[in-house]
């Protein structure tokens, strides 16, 4: 107990100082999508990892969340955190609503049916020209600002949206380490002994769907303010396939493995720029080598792999 | 406490149970015997809710239960355990028994996230709870253990813990003594017997004549789906239907 | 009359793309039934099918029938490695990491491809020409005639091959038992292996025959394998007639949507009928349900 909480801050402190040496560099720039591809990758990791439910469809909540926040600050100018909020709970009733049949699917079934709704989320997006833009995008979003502070720089974007990362991040800790985490891992490990039990398997996992996709939507919404300008194509199949390659080579069912995993993912096609379309033959690469060879991803991985190197050095000597 | 009027379960078109009905008297142990193919496992099913019966009612100290899921029968008092060991084998011993508290504790998606005062002192009194559990089932040094690499015996004895846990009414146990040696399977019935003296009601499906006969108060003859006796340990010891589905024709 | 012409042409071309999607529901039952696995990667072999067969025809100069046949030979030859390399080291996996695996290798073999290729749609000519011919007020192309052609001869030959040939019917018997079969003294291995290599022939025979209507690029495959899936998930995942159909009015439903509501929303009908079918009925369109045993 005493260790994860002194884990969190040392977190929070490397979170802090973290674009002090960059300056204004552009890698400040990058640390934000890492920010914000966490809290996706987190909201994956809670149903995948933990509940063992798998989505396909991440990008649709994300997308819910851009687009919502996008059109309600442009078009009706409404305010943009009280649209954050609406959107969010909006995204999240909706999630509820569709979890109940969703989420009596099963396996492939399940990840098909996700799949079904990303697919029609991100038509949507492309088809409600009106709304949306269309393929050619939403324009003209303003930045978040509080009380006359506007958040407008790289560095200013940074501390906010990792500000409510780590929000994001100390409520996971804590509901993964509780009763409720606990219920969780016991679906994932045998659903008809967690029933039972007498854990409500059904509900806890449509509740756990709509606290993703919750999240997502707020990730959305940060998303759009940081950028100013959204298009179809950052929510479409390959983004939740993107989360879901974050999620598996960070750690299934690890809080740490997921921001492990989104600061890879967010780095890599950064160090790849110069191989431009390489990053989709990486992503399989990593796909199919880490599930065979690293099934407990990197943060359990490189530890054992190391416990299993080591000794055997000193074996020999 | 428990009865099961006129169960019948078809699968397709195969009749797997058909005209079950008799009662689970509060505080015996009662045995359900018969050879294999017989329903045994089915009747477990359809007690827990894993699946419905295609007729009949299953009451639980007369509420109707047949058609509640198993987490809702659970609420009730009516816990399990499998032929096969269903363990949560990612998580530790002790975790494996402190789901078995779910149903005594309450703390929801809000009040875990937020970590509340109240979580954070349910989550002690569930702690300590279920060592208390385990110090029951005897297995306290195992605590840390990850349940997946558990042997098949001490995992019984887990898995029996973990439904103690529930403080159930009713206790129904799917073989208890498969695939445990003869010292172990003693150490079982002794545990049983300790369970029952707690005030819970067990019922088993059991092979292990030897145990039934040890423990049971009343047993309940199945054969190819059917009811063939029902009576005390000594009675259906000399009935002759039963010695000839055991033991066929002479 | 004029209305009922277009209802006519949309049917026909709707039949057309509903065989495809057919052809890729059986490739996807097949290997779901002698493996558990849902294959995400099986829209590539789709799209392998059509880009191997042009990449023979214009670089390798070889004639249209043989160009088809390499290119069928050489997608088989991708599914046998790729149950091989990926498949196969997975003991005791769990439906999760066959997923996870699955759509690991469909990225990547995408991704290959447009590394090689780029990212040009590119066109395969019609194997024997573009002269339409009317039926009833509508216009039937030779592709058509050919796309019916070869599912016909495709669902006759696996009838044939599961029904009377020793392979087959061992396949069927690893369907419906796997512990059974091996103890009968079926190696379940080889039946796997040979799923995935039928299964890939099948799927690239559908992408080669699609190609002259639709052309093709590296990342056709995602949206007709996913079409794929919703038939055989219509079909309830059977190897026969059922998936067939679910393919045929698919592709109608989606046709006749495309051309009278909006050509925008085609792809979302598909998958509109796909949840609808996996929450209402998940056993298939043509099947009884039945209680599953624990």
């Amino acid at each position: 107990m005493k260790s994860d909480k002194l884990k969190f801050l040392i977190f929070c402190l490397v979170v802090l100082v973290l674009p002090l040496p960059l300056a204004k560099g552009y890698l400040t720039n990058v640390l934000i999508f890492v920010g914000i591809n966490s809290m996706l990758a987190l909201g994956l990791n809670l149903l995948l990892g933990y509940a063992g439910q798998i989505s396909l469809g991440q990008a649709a909540f994300f997308g819910l969340g851009a687009y919502g926040s996008g059109v309600l600050t442009t078009k009706y100018a409404l305010d943009p955190w009280l649209s954050m909020v609406l959107v969010a709970l909006v995204v999240a009733g909706f999630a509820f609503a569709i979890g109940f049949p969703v989420l009596r699917l099963k396996g492939h079934y399940l990840a098909m049916a996700t799949l079904g709704v990303g697919v029609i989320a991100h038509i949507a997006f492309n088809e409600t020209i009106d709304l949306t833009g269309g393929p050619s995008g939403l324009s003209g979003i303003p930045n978040l600002s509080i009380a006359g502070f506007s958040f407008d720089s790289d560095l200013k974007n940074y501390y906010l949206v990792w500000s409510f990362a780590l929000v994001v991040i100390l409520l996971c800790l804590n509901l993964v380490n509780s009763r409720y985490g606990r219920g969780l891992r016991a679906i994932h490990d045998s659903e008809v002994a967690a029933r039972v039990m007498g854990v409500n398997a059904r509900l806890m996992k449509v509740q756990i769907f709509t606290l993703s996709a919750f999240i997502s939507a707020i990730a959305g919404s940060l998303y759009c303010h940081v950028m100013t300008f959204i298009s179809p194509t950052s929510f479409g199949f390959n983004i939740s396939v993107e989360l879901l390659t974050m999620v598996v080579i960070g750690g299934l069912g690890s809080v740490y493995g997921s921001i492990l995993g989104a600061l890879l993912l967010t780095l890599l096609p950064e160090l790849l720029r110069t191989f431009q379309d390489y990053d989709i033959v990486v992503y399989g690469l990593l796909l199919v080598c880490m599930t065979i060879y690293l099934p407990g991803g990197m943060v359990r991985g490189i530890p054992a792999l190391v416990r299993r190197l080591v000794p055997a050095r000193s074996g020999n000597a | 406490m428990l009865r099961l009027e006129g169960i019948g379960k078809r699968f397709g078109g195969l009749t797997a149970l058909q005209g079950i009905e008799f009662s689970v008297t509060k505080g015996s142990i009662t045995g359900i015997i018969g050879p294999n193919g017989a329903g045994k496992t089915t009747l477990f099913n359809i007690a827990t809710g894993i699946y419905p019966p295609s007729e009949g009612k299953v009451l639980l100290e007369g509420t109707d239960i047949s058609q509640f899921p198993p987490e809702r029968r659970a609420r009730l008092g009516l816990v399990r355990t499998f032929q096969n060991i269903e363990l949560f084998g990612k998580m530790t011993v002790l975790e494996n028994v402190m789901v078995g508290l779910h149903t005594q504790s309450s703390s929801g998606l809000f009040a875990c996230s937020f970590r509340m005062p109240w979580q954070m002192s349910e989550e002690r009194r569930i702690r300590e709870k279920a060592l208390e559990w385990l110090e029951f089932a005897g297995i306290t040094e195992l605590a840390d253990v990850e349940a997946g690499t558990l042997s098949f015996g001490k995992g019984r004895l887990l898995e029996i813990a973990r439904a103690m846990a529930l403080e159930p009414k009713l206790l129904l146990m799917d073989e208890p003594a498969a695939g445990l040696n003869s010292r172990e399977t003693a150490e079982l019935a002794e545990l049983i017997k300790r369970i029952r003296d707690r005030g819970v009601t067990v019922a088993l499906v059991e092979h292990d004549m030897d145990l039934v006969m040890d423990i049971c108060d009343a047993l309940v003859v199945l054969n190819l789906g059917t009811m063939l006796a029902e009576g005390t340990p000594r009675e259906i010891q000399e009935n002759q239907a039963v010695i000839t589905a055991y033991l066929g024709e002479e | 009359m004029e209305l009922l012409n277009q209802i006519t042409q949309f049917v026909i071309s709707g039949l057309a793309t509903g065989a495809i999607y057919a052809l890729i529901g059986l490739s996807f039952a097949i290997i779901f039934n002698s493996t558990g696995i849902i294959n995400f990667a099986q829209g590539e072999f789709v799209m392998l099918g059509g880009v191997f067969t042009i990449f023979a025809l214009n670089v390798l100069k070889l004639p249209i029938l043989l160009a088809i046949v390499v290119a069928v030979v050489a997608t088989t030859a991708v599914g046998l490695a790729f149950e091989r390399l990926a498949i196969r080291p997975l003991k005791n996996a769990t439906p999760l990491s066959l997923i996870i695996i699955t759509i690991g290798a469909s990225i990547l073999i995408r991704g290959v491809v447009m590394l090689l290729w780029g990212k040009d749609t590119q066109v395969l000519p019609p194997f024997s020409g573009n002269t339409p011919l009317e039926i009833a007020g509508a216009t039937l192309l030779p592709q058509h005639l050919w796309i019916f052609g070869v599912t016909v001869l495709v669902i006759v030959g696996c009838r044939i091959f599961f029904h009377h040939t020793i392979s087959g019917k061992a396949m069927r018997a690893c369907s419906f038992n796997r512990k059974a079969a091996n103890l009968v003294g079926i190696s379940v291995g080889r039946m796997v292996l040979l799923s995935f290599v039928i299964s890939s022939a099948l799927g690239s025979l559908a992408g080669v025959i699609i190609a002259p209507l639709t052309m093709t690029a590296y990342d056709v495959g995602v949206m007709l394998g996913l079409k794929g899936f919703c038939a055989a998930i219509m079909g309830g995942m059977g190897s026969g007639l059922g998936t067939v159909l679910g393919g045929l009015i698919l592709g109608t439903l989606e046709s006749l949507g495309a051309g009278l509501i909006s050509s925008g929303y085609k792809d979302a009908i598909a998958f509109l009928i796909l949840l609808l079918i996996l929450f209402l009925r998940p056993q298939g369109l043509f099947k009884k349900g039945e209680t599953e045993r624990v």
